[in-house]
């Protein structure tokens, strides 16, 4: 395909140079090592270095994704992003939408609504090319530098030797201009569902494989289809398979289209067999560009422990999704999110080594949560007999008619982020107050006049207090925990109340760096409180 | 939750049943299979309650409870 114009995944945006390190006498060491350039990477490097840890990001390539792969990305990682202070451009360019169709055979059998709940900053989904994303995640590296920030990104940079030790870990890399060796603190690999930092360390990824291929292409069109998403089961134009045509920003379409398992994939790649495919599902006189496609097969599984000593797995990495309920990229944010306060408080010395253990578990039971999610939805998709068929098509043929059989109807249960429910991290309940916001919750967000709640917290622990009284600010076990003071009367809508008080006249929270609720309680009391923030630190 | 019955409880059950053959009647094999798997669903649907439903789920495999 020629095509005029350059796309930004064509375009190197952190070339190879040459680095000091290349001629060091020695290995020079680092604080933080990540490898892996892509979203959940560059996350991890962000956040430590607005913190203010050292950091460096090797990749063994020097662009941005090829073609758009995830496109999809969900609420709390927006959030996330807002924190690492790339979330508004985020939005800006993606695509919201809200309304889903889901056809079935030659008909449309009912259509969605998301109806995201009111007082929330940001929306329950954007559709944003992964190319986009982690430009803007690279946008947000160079700002941090220019800041005088410790992080940077050595493009072309492929680690090929990993030495570990209790204390470091070593790495040789191989560059254009031949190899060195550096030394790292902590190694975090993030280096997709192939890793070969896993490969290097011999460690083991179990699962489940699915003996299905899906074609990918985006296409461009000046179309009137809706922003909307739309779901076939058993299409005229794709029979006995699935399809799925979403949106995304530029006029670029994202087609999904099941091919089955016995196939030729080189074959169906080429484009004179993908267009015929194409003007099947969009119409003969649809004029579109073929932009990008791709052929993917997908596993369901995990690493049995995301952590190894100095080494930390993350993303893809670490665990690998069917693509259905967008939990891939979505959850390795959520990965990072969690990992990065617990590894920056053991740089400082304010938490012991075995807090890390509580990434590997909380996160070991979000993966859990996710593949089960995006199994069930691949079984739905694909049914495995004839009778889970028969079920299958029974559901959809029902929902034609009939409301109950809706949410029945499995295309996809989009990522939602995990409450860590048996945490060691959490302290008990001792609030009679919302389910919602328990101990291991994400904190919802809320309206505050002109401004969210959740812009008010993270990086740090936070003690929030809703009509009672507290110090202003808290220290103890070397951390010192400032005071939001809140009342129910800064939010007339009553969401502030709703989610954070429920029956309860009052509340305090002691709420984790990563916007996880600790501990909650009616009022403050300072020896509570201690034994809350020993037992978030990971030292009991 | 409700108890799963399984003691008599349809009123005039021969009408029922006789209904049920009737529904299915000039169907095919795998029409039939398609029209029980519809039934199942609203069926359960109606009953709603998840523990009587794993209760009815257990009690249709024929395996005697420990």
């Amino acid at each position: 395909m020629n095509k005029p114009v350059k796309k930004i995944f064509e375009v190197p945006l952190y070339p190879y140079t040459r680095h000091d390190d290349q001629d060091a006498a020695r290995p020079p060491r680092h604080k933080v090592v990540v490898i892996g350039a892509g979203p959940v990477g560059l996350a991890a490097a962000i956040d430590l270095a607005q913190q203010g840890v050292e950091v460096v990001v090797l990749d063994e390539n020097d662009k941005v994704s090829f073609g758009s792969r995830a496109i999809c990305f969900a609420k709390r990682p927006l959030e996330i992003l807002d924190r690492l202070g790339c979330g508004q451009p985020m939005v800006d360019k993606g695509v919201i939408w809200n309304l889903g169709k889901v056809f079935f055979d030659d008909r449309k059998v009912y259509d969605f609504n998301l109806l995201p709940e009111e007082g929330h900053r940001r929306p329950a989904f954007i559709n944003l090319q992964q190319y986009y994303f982690e430009q803007f995640l690279v946008d947000r590296v160079r700002a941090l530098q220019a800041e005088g920030a410790p992080i940077e990104i050595r493009g072309r940079n492929k680690v090929s030797a990993i030495g570990t030790h209790p204390d470091h870990v070593t790495l040789e890399i191989d560059t254009p201009e031949g190899s060195y060796n550096i030394e790292a603190d902590w190694l975090i690999a993030c280096d997709g569902a192939g890793s070969p930092t896993r490969a290097m360390l011999g460690l083991d990824f179990v699962g489940r494989v699915f003996e299905d291929n899906f074609l990918i292409a985006d296409v461009v069109m000046e179309a009137d289809f809706p922003t909307e998403r739309w779901f076939w089961f058993d299409p005229p134009f794709n029979r006995g398979q699935s399809a799925l045509l979403h949106k995304q920003p530029d006029g670029v379409w994202r087609i999904d289209l099941q091919l089955g398992w016995d196939i030729d994939k080189d074959r169906e790649k080429r484009p004179e067999n993908v267009i015929p495919r194409l003007k099947a599902m969009l119409g003969e006189d649809v004029d579109f560009e073929l932009e990008w496609v791709s052929i993917y097969t997908f596993q369901c599984r995990r690493m049995e422990r995301f952590r190894h000593g100095r080494v930390l797995f993350a993303g893809d990495a670490a665990h690998q999704v069917s693509p259905f309920g967008a939990r891939g990229a979505n959850s390795g944010l959520q990965d990072t999110d969690n990992l990065i306060w617990k590894l920056k408080l053991v740089i400082d010395g304010k938490a012991p080594e075995n807090l890390l253990d509580s990434y590997d578990l909380e996160r070991v039971y979000g993966a859990d949560e996710n593949i089960l999610n995006s199994s069930r939805s691949t079984d739905f998709i694909t049914p495995k007999s004839d009778i889970s068929r028969i079920l299958r098509d029974a559901v959809l043929d029902l929902s034609e008619t009939y409301e109950f059989a809706r949410p029945l109807v499995n295309s996809g249960r989009l990522s939602v982020p995990s409450t860590y429910d048996g945490s060691p991290l959490n302290s008990a309940d001792a609030l009679a107050g919302p389910n919602r916001t328990r101990p291991g919750s994400p904190c919802p967000d809320a309206p505050l006049g002109d401004d969210f709640l959740l812009s008010k917290l993270g990086n740090g622990f936070t003690l929030m207090t809703i009509d009672t009284e507290a110090p202003e600010s808290f220290a103890a076990e070397g951390v010192t925990i400032p005071r939001l003071a809140l009342s129910v009367r800064d939010d007339p809508s009553g969401a502030l109340a709703a989610r954070y008080l429920g029956d309860a006249p009052s509340a305090v929270y002691l709420i984790r760096p990563d916007q996880h609720v600790a501990a909650r309680w009616d009022s403050f009391d300072a020896p509570r409180v201690t034994a809350a923030l020993t037992r978030a630190l990971g030292k009991e | 939750m409700t108890q799963l019955i399984l003691t008599p409880n349809i009123p005039a059950a021969d009408d029922f049943y006789a209904e049920l053959l009737s529904t299915h009647e000039g169907l095919s094999t795998e029409e039939s299979h398609k029209l029980n798997a519809r039934l199942v669903l609203i069926l359960a649907n109606h009953i709603g309650d998840r523990e009587a439903l794993s209760a009815a789920l257990r009690a249709a495999t024929l395996k005697k409870e420990d």
